[in-house]
């Protein structure tokens, strides 16, 4: 038997979980939220919108294919979302000490090792979804002797945005159109996703005035937490819809560009985080297979008159995605650069990029 | 579209090997589909057994051969205006295709519904198929096709050793298989020719993963992958003969989404609607890929999708079929969501195939790509240690997980690990324990180092267990990770106590020391969408990986427990499910909650409507126990699900469990040989003669009483089968030697066996004691072919009434001695009018359902009534109120069994089975030999028939024979008899008389023969090697044989004197 040291998740409501520490060993808190999709840990481990938050993952095994080298290509990791992790700890039923994989250069309790992110494992991760799913989504903390080892900290009272987005303006890929890329905790994906496709990108700061330099389109990037902190972005944003250039977001760029709109947004009670979100183009009958991680929503009731729903969630109905009814701007609430998930909505990036090449 | 009023959907016959139980589900639910839309139904299918042919299912069911003739008729008579093709697996597809081609469905303005026909066919035909795959750039596994052995030859010499050959349009893998040189190149491809006029010759990618997708797409394009699978042996074991869990466990994110993009742009491409599996091999070292292979319909692996996953595939395929989009439906668990989305799994599931490769003579043992495996089980956990274990426990070999079994004798350990057989999992526990690392077991096997590694946790914790020596010592730690990782109480007691291990005692000892420590399993619930959204219905498993039950108990004592029958195998398949399945429905009607435990993914008793909650779980005294435990039921009833549950009585009984039905010790009464044997002793009813012999003169001396021949039971079986009929001492010797072992622990039970007499089988309900239903039927075939092997008439055309009075006469002394209350079965042996008591089941019988839906009287339903304590009357009609006649024949699979001898005995061999019903014998003979595989022969006959009075026997047949302008080709003896007889006859050669002409296996290889009659003498060796040779010749050729002399007559009587034409047309409710 695995010699292990126990340590315990204390969520808010006092409900406690006693389970395995793997990873790193240290006490830590954050927001606990669950995930149901069956792959993809390293790509969730470092994706920004995870920023502050516990991760639950409800596919009992976790790190079966270890981790993949943290090789860079066309300046941008290879194979991992960003340059670090981003949770605060990582939850499963059960881990796999001796992960599998050609790709893999180590096993997924060396890197959050290395990391400094404790893993926890042993527990009955099902019972916590539940719990979580009737609750909603709470505080939680990890500790391995004593509860007052560390706080409970709660990631969407600050400015998660601001602290995930780049420092200063980054250039990535070539080609004869300019996108800026406004980084709210972007994943590379996206990135990749446009430098793929012929075009030039220019990766700004949030709250950084894009209107200022010269672009042929907009893109607004997911990212962590509550929406409302990102007011700034709205500002820039709403500026940039008066030149007409097509505008493009993902996630919390849709999120944006909704409150650009006229909407507003609200926290979900325990969120969309899967592969396996079901969305329906408005006013038709095609339906797409999609990738989610978010907390907030968009009220798509409030939008501007020139505004429409482009997307719906076919399980609750909320609102997936928007666009302007004349003008060349939209977005969706799920990732079409998925990263982890099916790649079944890809094509918005090309529809995207068809509108920046029609565009004057 | 168009309004469909009325559906046609072809079944798929008797269960046979590569096409077993998992197409009554599929059926069901298409069925089920069709109902809820308000579409009539008519179903085509021979099986009786199943659940689709019951009442309630299909409006109008027809028990016919699944042939494009039989097909038609029923289309000229019922005029349906849609044809379901993809619920039947290949015997429909095959049978559906050649309707199309040659104009029948438009001729009769019938329209496939589904995917269309060309998009089948781009997949069924390889080179259309990698021609079709080439168009989207997706990369198939580079084949040529062959029309020659010749052309085989240079094809491998092309593509380089090794290589796989495998036949077109063949189910299962059939006729393929891997040649690492010529030679064995020459042999393979003959014998894939007899069954397909092409045959492919591919590169062999031995070693890469084997990785599965299910794939929807409904006609508006749009996509979804139900369930990725991956298979724990490496490419080169076909996926019905490996493990394979669900979802795949070493894929990353990238090579899951990866294949499942390829997937969704290959069913887009080739246009399927409804469902579609599509096979992939790839790399375990980048990811390279090749696409295997596409079926355009349900298949095995949708029915083990569907249970893996809670998303019922096959009911949603049938709406699809009908213009649905997917967005219209709703997810049939949470009924809230939509049925477009991709299930999420919160637990890890493992299905294995369970073989019955003892059961034949002569069989290869090895597995490879094509299939040999007759049944399967599905184990749910929340670990992969958790889940290997619990289904090795489920496939029922004796095997108490991966440790803790008897051990395996091996030679050449490499040389095991390399070649894989029945037995590889079991091989790789021995080399663990040996100390062969994982890396050495990955370089001989190429299972991924994860699959292992994962293995290689229950060995070291058995180790660990191994150091306590007293069970009130194991660490409450060490117990609760033994049982996460799946160990049962007795594995653990076994590694404990080892020399002194008691298995009932110490297993309770565990039990009750974990109980203490609160050490419990909790019961989990398969939503589809790992708790995302509440689900509304009862699908559960149970785990050691968690801490909170899903579902709240009342303690009410409110339902009903029914035990299922495990995993199909010989001797217990699709029959007790329709009894499970039965025995819900009435426990739901009665006003109870019904609780159903079963874990085979093909059946319909694990579909989670059929109840009000399904636990899929192990049959195992233990998980019983847990599960009852849990559910405080009113009572359990196990009398419906074959020997597995019956086998439960005594011990649950002792636990204080309300067993529904015939008493335990009653159960007992009857199981046990020597008590039994008392019991008719002291009621006076006559029964074979028998003895438990300890050694070889106390064999000789009951011998020399009795006489030969003699029926050799033993109790601890070497090899071979574990049941022979010895006629001469050379016989009896060779077989105890070879085959068993005789000693005080291992005695070996002989009787007395009774030539040509007469069996017979009583199928009854009683109750307390009281007979108040039942069916008398008659074997076609004296005794000595087992009678799960046997062709059953019902009712009897040919017993003397005398017979008769006395069998019932017998039968309700023993149901009132043995106080029986629910179904029994009493197998009996007759003789001018002397009966003879063979055996007893106190519970339902593999005929049931036969008999049932012939005198259209359900017999499970009143049983279930009893057990339920109602008390029931006698109903008013009977077995001589039948004005037609029902037959019930065997399907055999011999053709997927190497080398086996596909000749019939005491043991049981046969897969499946049908039932069809005529006005006489003769009718409902050839629709039951039609539907088994047989043909009328058109030119020409084969006949070596046995010994003097087998000749004798034959004689009629072979005049018949004769008359009807068939060329009869006989061996020498048989010759000689027929030409003194006046029956001209061709005389052919045997084997070993290699310089006469011509020959009877050239006959055979130049397809001059339609049909062989072969009639085994006796079991001495030049007998064997020159009979064998034409029946396994016979079977390799896809001629159909005869090995029995009363099914042979009767058969060659039914089509001399009844042309095919002559077969009415009629549905099951036409025959009243």
């Amino acid at each position: 038997m695995r010699q292990t040291r126990k340590a315990v998740l204390m969520l808010e409501d006092g409900t406690c979980f006693e389970g395995k520490s793997f990873g790193y060993e240290a006490a830590t808190a954050g927001e606990v939220v669950f995930n149901t999709a069956m792959t993809g840990y390293p790509e969730s481990l470092t994706d920004p919108s995870y920023e502050g938050q516990i991760l639950v993952t409800t596919y009992p095994i976790l790190g079966n294919y270890g981790v993949p080298p943290e090789t860079v290509k066309d300046d941008v990791s290879e194979y991992l979302e960003s340059s670090r992790i981003h949770c605060r700890a990582i939850i499963a039923q059960d881990y796999s000490w001796e992960p599998s994989h050609w790709l893999a250069t180590r096993s997924l309790h060396e890197w959050l090792r290395d990391e400094k992110i404790p893993g926890l494992y042993g527990i009955d991760t099902r019972a916590l979804t539940k719990h979580l799913r009737e609750k909603g989504s709470m505080l939680g903390k990890i500790y391995f002797e004593s509860p007052d080892e560390v706080e409970f900290d709660d990631p969407n009272s600050e400015n998660l945005i601001a602290k995930v987005s780049c420092p200063e303006v980054q250039h990535h890929g070539e080609g004869d159109k300019t996108i800026v890329l406004v980084d709210c905790g972007t994943k590379f994906n996206i990135i990749r996703c446009l430098t793929r496709r012929g075009v030039k990108v220019v990766r700004v700061p949030w709250n950084y005035d894009f209107n200022t330099i010269p672009f042929d389109g907009l893109f607004i990037s997911n990212g962590p937490g509550n929406p409302d902190f990102a007011e700034e972005t709205v500002v820039n944003i709403r500026k940039a819809m008066e030149t007409g250039k097509p505008i493009c977001g993902i996630c919390m760029g849709n999120q944006l560009l909704a409150k650009a709109a006229g909407a507003t947004t609200y926290k979900l009670k325990y969120g969309h985080r899967s592969h396996n979100q079901p969305v329906r183009m408005t006013g038709t009958n095609t339906c797409y297979v999609t990738s989610q991680n978010h907390g907030f929503a968009v009220d798509d009731t409030k939008l501007g008159d020139d505004w429409e729903p482009l997307f719906v969630n076919m399980n609750d109905g909320t609102n997936e995605g928007i666009r302007h009814k004349t003008k060349p701007f939209f977005s969706a609430q799920f990732h079409p650069e998925a990263s982890s998930g099916p790649r079944d909505t890809e094509f918005i990036f090309d529809r995207f990029l068809e509108m920046v090449r029609n565009h004057g | 579209m168009e309004k469909i009023k009325k559906v046609l959907l072809l079944g798929s016959g008797a269960l046979k090997i590569g096409e077993a139980g998992e197409f009554d589900y599929s059926g069901s639910q298409a069925l089920k589909a069709m109902k809820e839309e308000g579409i009539e139904t008519v179903l085509i299918n021979p099986n009786i057994a199943t659940v689709q042919t019951s009442d309630g299912f299909a409006d109008k069911i027809y028990f016919l051969p699944v042939t494009p003739y039989f097909v038609e008729r029923v289309i000229e008579k019922e005029r349906p205006d849609g044809i379901l093709l993809s619920f039947g697996g290949q015997t429909a597809l095959n049978c559906g295709v050649e309707l199309f081609e040659s104009g029948v469905l438009e001729k009769h303005g019938v329209k496939v519904l589904g995917t269309p026909v060309q998009a089948i066919k781009d997949t069924e035909d390889r080179e259309l198929f990698v021609k079709k795959l080439d168009e989207i750039d997706v990369k198939t596994i580079k084949s040529e096709a062959v029309e020659s052995t010749e052309q085989a030859l240079a094809a491998a010499e092309r593509l380089g050793y090794p290589v796989i050959v495998r036949a077109a349009y063949a189910l299962g893998g059939l006729g393929s298989g891997f040649c690492d040189n010529a030679e064995e190149l020459v042999t393979l491809t003959e014998k894939a020719f007899a069954f397909s006029p092409q045959v492919l010759v591919e590169k062999s990618l031995k070693g890469w993963k084997e990785v599965e997708y299910e794939v929807v797409r409904d006609c508006y394009d749009n996509c979804i992958t139900v369930c990725n699978m991956e298979n724990f042996d490496p490419l080169g074991i076909h996926t019905g003969e490996s493990i394979v869990v669900a979802p795949s466990q070493t894929l990353s994110n990238d090579d899951y989404h990866y294949l499942r993009q390829l997937a969704i742009k290959i069913i887009r491409h080739i246009g399927i609607v409804g469902e579609c599996n599509v096979q992939y091999a790839y790399d375990p070292d980048s990811m390279d890929y090749r696409v295997i292979e596409v079926n355009a319909r349900l298949s095995r692996s949708s029915a083990l999708a569907s249970k893996a996953t809670g998303y019922p595939l096959a009911f949603v395929a049938a709406k699809l079929g009908l213009g649905y989009g997917l967005f219209e439906l709703k997810n049939s668990v949470t009924k809230e969501t939509s049925a477009f989305f991709e299930p999420a799994l919160d637990y890890i599931v493992c299905k294995i195939p369970r073989w019955d490769l003892g059961k034949f003579h002569g069989v290869r043992r090895e597995i490879g790509s094509s299939m040999k495996s007759v049944g399967e089980v599905m184990a749910i956990g929340r670990t992969f240690e958790e889940v290997i274990q619990k289904g090795l426990r489920m496939i029922g070999q004796g095997m108490h997980g991966f440790v803790g079994n008897r051990d395996l004798k091996i030679e050449d350990m490499d040389k095991a690990l390399k070649e894989p057989t029945d037995k590889r999992i079991f091989v790789i526990a021995k080399a663990m324990r040996e100390g062969y690392t994982v890396e050495r077991i990955h370089e001989l096997t190429k299972i991924d180092r994860w699959f292992l590694q994962k293995l290689q946790h229950i060995i070291d914790t058995e180790r660990e267990l191994e150091q306590v020596n007293d069970i009130a010592a194991v660490e409450p730690e060490l117990l609760r990770s033994a049982k996460q990782q799946g160990f049962s109480d007795f594995q653990i007691a076994r590694a404990v106590r080892k020399g002194n291990f008691d298995s009932f005692a110490d297993s309770a000892a565990v039990r009750s020391l974990r109980k203490s420590c609160g050490i419990v399993p909790v019961v989990k619930q398969i939503d589809t969408l790992a708790a995302e959204y509440p689900a509304m219905t009862n699908y559960l498993y149970l785990t050691y990986n968690g801490s909170e039950n899903d579902v709240t108990y009342l303690h009410d004592h409110r339902s009903v427990v029914v035990l299922g029958s495990g995993a199909y195998r010989i001797g217990s398949s699709v029959e007790f499910d329709w009894c499970s399945v039965n025995a819900l429905m009435t426990v739901k009607e009665q006003g109870w909650r019904s609780v159903m435990i079963n874990y085979n993914p093909e059946t319909v008793s694990t579909d989670y409507d059929m109840c009000d909650r399904l636990y899929f779980d192990e049959l195992t005294y233990e998980r019983v126990m847990d599960i009852l435990e849990l559910e405080s039921p009113h009572g359990v009833i196990l009398s419906v699900g074959g020997q597995i549950p019956n086998n439960l009585a005594t011990r649950l009984d002792d636990a204080g469990v309300n067993i529904l039905g015939t008493s335990a010790s009653c159960i007992d009464n009857a199981e046990d040989r020597h008590k039994f044997s008392a019991m008719l002793d002291r009621l006076g009813i006559d029964q074979p003669r028998w003895r438990e012999l300890t050694s070889f003169a106390d064999i000789d001396d009951f011998i020399r009483e009795v006489g030969f021949p003699v029926l050799v039971r033993p109790s601890y079986v070497l090899s071979g089968a574990a049941m022979n009929v010895c006629s001469n001492e050379e016989e009896l010797h060779r077989f105890l030697r070879l085959a068993a072992n005789v000693s005080k622990q291992h005695p070996v039970v002989v009787s007395e066996f009774i030539q040509n007499a007469k069996e017979i089988e009583m199928d009854a309900v009683a109750q307390d004691g009281e007979i108040k239903l039942y069916a008398i039927s008659e074997h076609i075939e004296f005794a000595g072919v087992h009678s799960g092997d046997a062709t059953i008439q019902f009712p009897p055309q040919k017993l003397y009434v005398e017979t008769m009075r006395r069998i019932k006469k017998v039968s309700a002394q023993i149901a009132k001695a043995l106080k029986i209350s629910g179904p029994f079965n009493i197998q009996f042996l007759a003789k001018n009018n002397d009966i003879k008591v063979i055996e007893c089941n106190l519970r339902a019988s593999r005929s049931f359902p036969f008999v049932s839906k012939v005198l259209k009287l359900n017999f499970i339903d009143l049983a279930t009534r009893v057990m339920l304590g109602e008390k029931v009357e006698k109903p008013s009609k009977s077995l001589f109120d039948l004005d037609y006649v029902g037959i019930k024949a065997s399907q055999f699979s011999f053709s997927r069994l190497q080398g086996a001898d596909p000749v019939l005995g005491v043991d049981m061999a046969s897969t499946g089975e049908v039932g069809c019903i005529g006005d006489d014998t003769d009718e409902a003979l050839l629709k039951a030999m039609l539907s088994v595989g047989h043909r009328i022969p058109r030119r020409s006959v084969l006949l070596s028939t046995g010994t003097p009075r087998q000749k004798a026997d034959m004689l009629e047949a072979a005049h018949m024979l004769h008359r009807h302008g068939l060329k009869i080709y006989a061996t020498e003896g048989t010759h000689r008899f027929l030409v003194e007889n006046g029956v001209p006859a061709v005389r052919v050669y045997w084997p070993s008389d290699p310089e006469g002409q011509p020959q009877a296996l050239d006959l055979l290889h130049d397809k001059l023969i339609d049909m062989v009659v072969n009639l085994p003498k006796n079991l001495s060796s030049a007998e064997l090697s020159n009979g064998y040779k034409i029946r396994r010749a016979a079977i390799d050729l896809n001629i159909p044989l005869l090995t029995n002399a009363r099914l042979a007559s009767t058969f060659i009587r039914a089509f001399t004197s009844m042309p095919l034409e002559d077969i009415q047309i009629k549905s099951w409710d036409e025959y009243k």
